[in-house]
């Protein structure tokens, strides 16, 4: 679908909104929240917002839904609901998918990718990451209203990639008929004094990227392939020479993959042969020369 | 008639209407009752009510952490005996840690109210188990208020003190973590002071020995009725007429999710479930076609209402398991053939990967695991942010039970004879001082051959950074006496104790490994400050030199959120980054590089 035919982000229902904003912990999920229920309480609104803390802070998950309509229940949006998905991380965007509004839902999402140290278990040659496959283009293709950009570089190139999240609260508030100077000033009660000037030209940046986007004349942003320069698959054997081995322990304790375990006879033994990735720490720290790793790609005779 | 206009004592007009979370509502609420002393241990998702409570000038209210729940609400329940509004917050889990003084001061009563705020956690956000207080209610035989947003959550806590003093019972406000943190607005009022009564000579009351706790128990139940009865007639159960083919039994935030779904069936909206409205309840059923009882957790409301002999249907339309939303609300008036069944939506499902919570760049406990993993210990864990040393690459806990289990369930395995490998029980600062001290005398009185690790990182760190006596500070910030835990491991009997710093990964493993092969009980304090609280500490970060980085993988073993893979491979691995925004510079990485390829940054 070309840019032209989606409809801009300011086409949305009148009246009240569903915004959920998601990302990871320590992006600042919850300050563009506070801003953007700030506006709707402005705007005359019922507001709730609802957030979730404790183990979310550490890396994981964060969300937060901002409701704001004459008359409020429910704290959190239903599936299927949301006027507005912004996402902070790429792969936190399409974890939330289904929370918008099917046809009109506006989704808006940082293509910055945090690939979290639970994605990188798999160390096997050839092996890849578990980090979410879709690319902004194939979202773009199947939502009418996406947006996706790279806000961590647009705000980087202003001298903070953390102001990232007021580069997508920008890019949002095209779709809200309010001036400037209350975002300005919704930003400059959450934002500590001195960040406040950046955080302003990343408002404004966003902002001018989301007009450009109705214009029509933004390109979607293309992700690198993550990890595409794995070599081929390789088979890695270990022989252990029981004869020179002398029981010290050292690749036991050593071996990323704890793959090794010394037998009865205090001799190096391989216990895992699957998990051995053929890093050859072993055979580098051996004082011994006891351990060679013999790797063949494989297919090869 | 309103339950507010029935008790509440006059008082200035709401002076204006801000945005609260339901935690900061709470505490509004106590200030505006006249709390005089507020105490808590820090709970996931209760925390914010005692911080929000310190914000209030200290000469009119006195807040301090107490070393654990029950310690709490003995502080609040000295503080109303000696005549003032008293108030602790806990979790859910919490008020098991509490049962014991609870359950005594239903039957004692009050002098100065006392109110006990108690946040549940369906969904089992940041907890170990998803319980509903509102058993615990009935159990202690206290009445419980259940308000539904943060502007009732301000009413009904000032509600709760008068009532606790008009009933002579403490009273549990229950929130849940959507309320707790969800933010409204609401409409606040002024601080009314009340004059402290002091303490009252009473011992049959305040002494409960057998032949007064037998004269007392009856008055406990005499009580329920009292207060079901005042309940009926005070407005805090609201009757909303609306269909009669449907009338819906609901509470706290559930009864958000229905008026979301099903504005227009008649609701009755209950302010408490127990005691219950037992008069309300039957007029209602009597005034609808079909009852459905709309509840989060417990089929409570539905057990008791099918017990007055009434057809109702809750739990078969609605799950026991998990937090309530809009969407499983509507799932189940769908079955119930209300409404239709939820809208398409975009089904966008992509496939994705899970993002587990991890412990921070830098976090002390990684070395610690680390090198008990190493060590191929027996590995009993506790409450906190280390608990999630328990997933890899870490991997290296096998039990996790609840605050201040890791001691004692490691005497046990060691009492058992059955286990070949060292044990060791993991246990932080925090939650050391809440229940591992009497475990850690019941190892030294067993004798059994066990190490405990205490990992101490000068904080509550997984609330959020709260002080306690381990820190030497105060919950505003004033110096107060610190805890020596080598002292008090030796007091308690164990005389093989060191003090080791995880960062240096060497001395954490030898440390470890001397204590393990101690026979007897062993202690080793693991001693960093926390990287987030009381400050957060970001040092030079490092870089992998990527010419030298053979991919071996040993720096991912430490699970750190600031190293990842890089597109560079060495046969077929990939070669590691570190993202200099968020590395810290502890080093662990470059302590644990085989190749020496971990340096710090150069320009």
């Amino acid at each position: 679908m070309s840019a032209e035919a989606k409809r801009a982000p300011g086409a949305e229902t009148a009246g009240g909104r569903n915004i959920l904003v998601v990302g990871v912990g320590g992006q600042g999920v919850i300050m563009i929240s506070k801003v953007l229920a700030l506006i709707g309480q402005r705007r005359g609104f019922e507001v709730k917002q609802s957030e979730v803390h404790g183990m979310a802070k550490r890396g994981g998950i964060v969300f937060s839904h901002v409701r704001f309509a004459p008359k409020v229940w429910s704290p959190t949006i239903a599936k299927g609901e949301a006027d507005a998905l912004i996402a902070l991380e790429w792969a936190e965007s399409l974890r939330w998918l289904d929370f918008l509004k099917p046809e009109t839902g506006v989704f808006i999402a940082d293509t910055r990718r945090i690939v979290p140290p639970f994605a990188c278990l798999n160390r096997q040659q050839g092996a890849v990451t578990a980090y979410a496959k879709a690319t902004p283009a194939e979202v773009v293709e199947r939502i009418s209203n996406a947006y996706a950009l790279d806000a961590s570089g647009i705000a980087a190139g202003l001298g903070d990639a953390r102001a990232a999240n007021t580069v997508l609260l920008g890019c949002y508030s095209v779709a809200l008929d309010e001036p400037l100077e209350h975002w300005r000033e919704a930003l400059d009660l959450f934002v500590p004094k001195a960040a406040r000037a950046i955080n302003h030209a990343a408002f404004d940046a966003g902002r001018t990227w989301a007009e450009a986007a109705r214009a029509g004349t933004q390109e979607v942003p293309t992700m690198p392939a993550l990890f595409s320069a794995r070599g081929p698959a390789v088979k890695s054997e270990l022989e252990i020479n029981a004869a020179w081995c002398k029981g010290c322990d050292i690749c036991v304790k050593l071996c990323p993959e704890r793959c090794l375990a010394l037998d009865k006879k205090q001799i190096a033994v391989l216990t895992k042969p699957d998990a051995c990735t053929g890093c050859r720490v072993c055979e580098w720290l051996c004082p011994d020369f006891a351990i060679t790793v013999h790797q063949t790609a494989v297919g090869a005779a | 008639m309103k339950a507010e206009a029935a008790v509440r004592p006059a008082e200035p007009a709401s002076s204006a209407s801000i945005p609260l979370t339901g935690n900061e509502a709470i505490a509004r609420g106590a200030w505006e009752a006249g709390v005089r002393v507020g105490v808590a241990y820090p709970g996931t998702p209760s925390t914010e009510v005692l911080e929000n409570l310190s914000d209030y000038a200290p000469s009119e209210i006195y807040t301090q952490w107490a070393t654990n729940e029950k310690t709490a609400l003995d502080m609040a329940i000295g503080a109303s005996f000696a005549g003032v509004r008293s108030m602790t917050s806990m979790k859910h889990v919490g008020l098991n840690v509490a049962a014991d003084p609870l359950m005594s001061q239903a039957y004692i009563g009050v002098n100065g109210g006392l109110v006990v705020v108690v946040c549940d956690d369906p969904g089992i956000h940041s907890s170990q188990t998803e319980q509903d207080t509102r058993l615990f209610a009935r159990f202690a035989g206290v009445p419980v208020l259940e308000p539904s947003d943060a502007q009732e959550a301000l009413e009904y806590t000032r509600l709760a003190f008068q009532l606790s003093e008009d009933f002579d019972t403490p009273v549990i406000l229950r929130s849940t973590t959507r309320l707790s943190h969800t933010r409204s607005s609401v409409a606040v009022g002024e601080r009314v002071e009340q004059a402290p009564k002091g303490f009252i000579e009473d011992p049959q009351k305040t002494v409960i020995i057998p032949a007064n706790a037998r004269r007392l128990h009856p008055k406990v139940v005499a009580r329920e009725a009292a207060v079901a009865r005042y309940f009926e007639g005070s407005g805090i159960h609201r009757w909303e007429k609306g269909d009669r083919k449907f009338g819906v039994v609901t509470h706290g935030t559930a009864y958000l999710y229905v008026k979301e779904i099903v504005p227009e069936v008649s609701i009755l909206k209950l302010g408490s479930s127990y005691p219950l409205a037992e008069n309300t309840i039957r007029e209602f059923a009597a005034s609808v076609d079909r009852l459905i009882v709309c509840e989060e957790l417990e089929p409570f409301l539905e057990t008791e209402i099918k017990a007055l002999g009434l057809a109702a249907e809750g739990k078969s339309l609605f799950p026991r398991c998990g937090e309530l939303s809009p969407e499983l609300v509507r799932e189940g008036f769908a079955k119930a053939g209300l409404v239709e069944a939820a809208p398409v939506t975009l089904n966008e499902t992509v496939e994705n990967m899970a993002r587990p919570p991890v412990l921070c760049p830098g976090c002390p406990h990684t070395a610690s695991y680390l090198a008990l993993r190493g060590l191929g210990a027996r590995v009993t864990g506790d409450i906190g942010c280390y608990t999630l040393a328990a997933v890899d690459p870490l991997r290296s806990i096998d039990t996790t039970v609840c605050m201040g289990a890791s001691i004692g369930n490691a005497v046990g395995i060691a009492l058992s004879g059955t286990e070949k490998r060292p044990i060791v029980a993991t246990i932080g600062d925090s939650t050391f001082l809440h229940s591992g001290i009497p475990p850690l005398i019941d190892a030294v009185y067993n004798d059994v051959n066990i190490t405990v690790v205490i990992l101490d990182n000068h904080i509550t760190a997984m609330t959020g950074g709260q002080d306690h006596a381990g820190t030497g500070r105060g919950m505003r910030g004033e110096p107060t006496y610190q805890v020596n835990y080598e002292q008090m491991c030796r007091a308690a009997g164990v005389d093989w104790i060191r003090t080791a710093d995880p960062y240096e990964v060497g001395k954490m493993y030898q440390t470890l490994r001397e204590a393990i092969v101690h026979k007897g009980v062993s202690v080793v304090i693991c001693s960093r400050p926390c990287v987030l609280d009381p400050v957060r500490i970001k040092g030079a970060p490092l870089e992998v030199k990527a010419a030298g980085c053979v991919a071996c993988q040993s720096c991912m073993n430490l699970g750190c959120p600031s190293i990842t893979w890089s597109d560079e491979t060495y046969e077929g691995r990939n070669k590691v980054k570190i993202d200099p925004t968020t590395c810290i510079g502890c080093t662990l990485c470059a302590q644990v590089c085989l190749s020496d390829c971990i340096q710090p940054v150069t320009a």
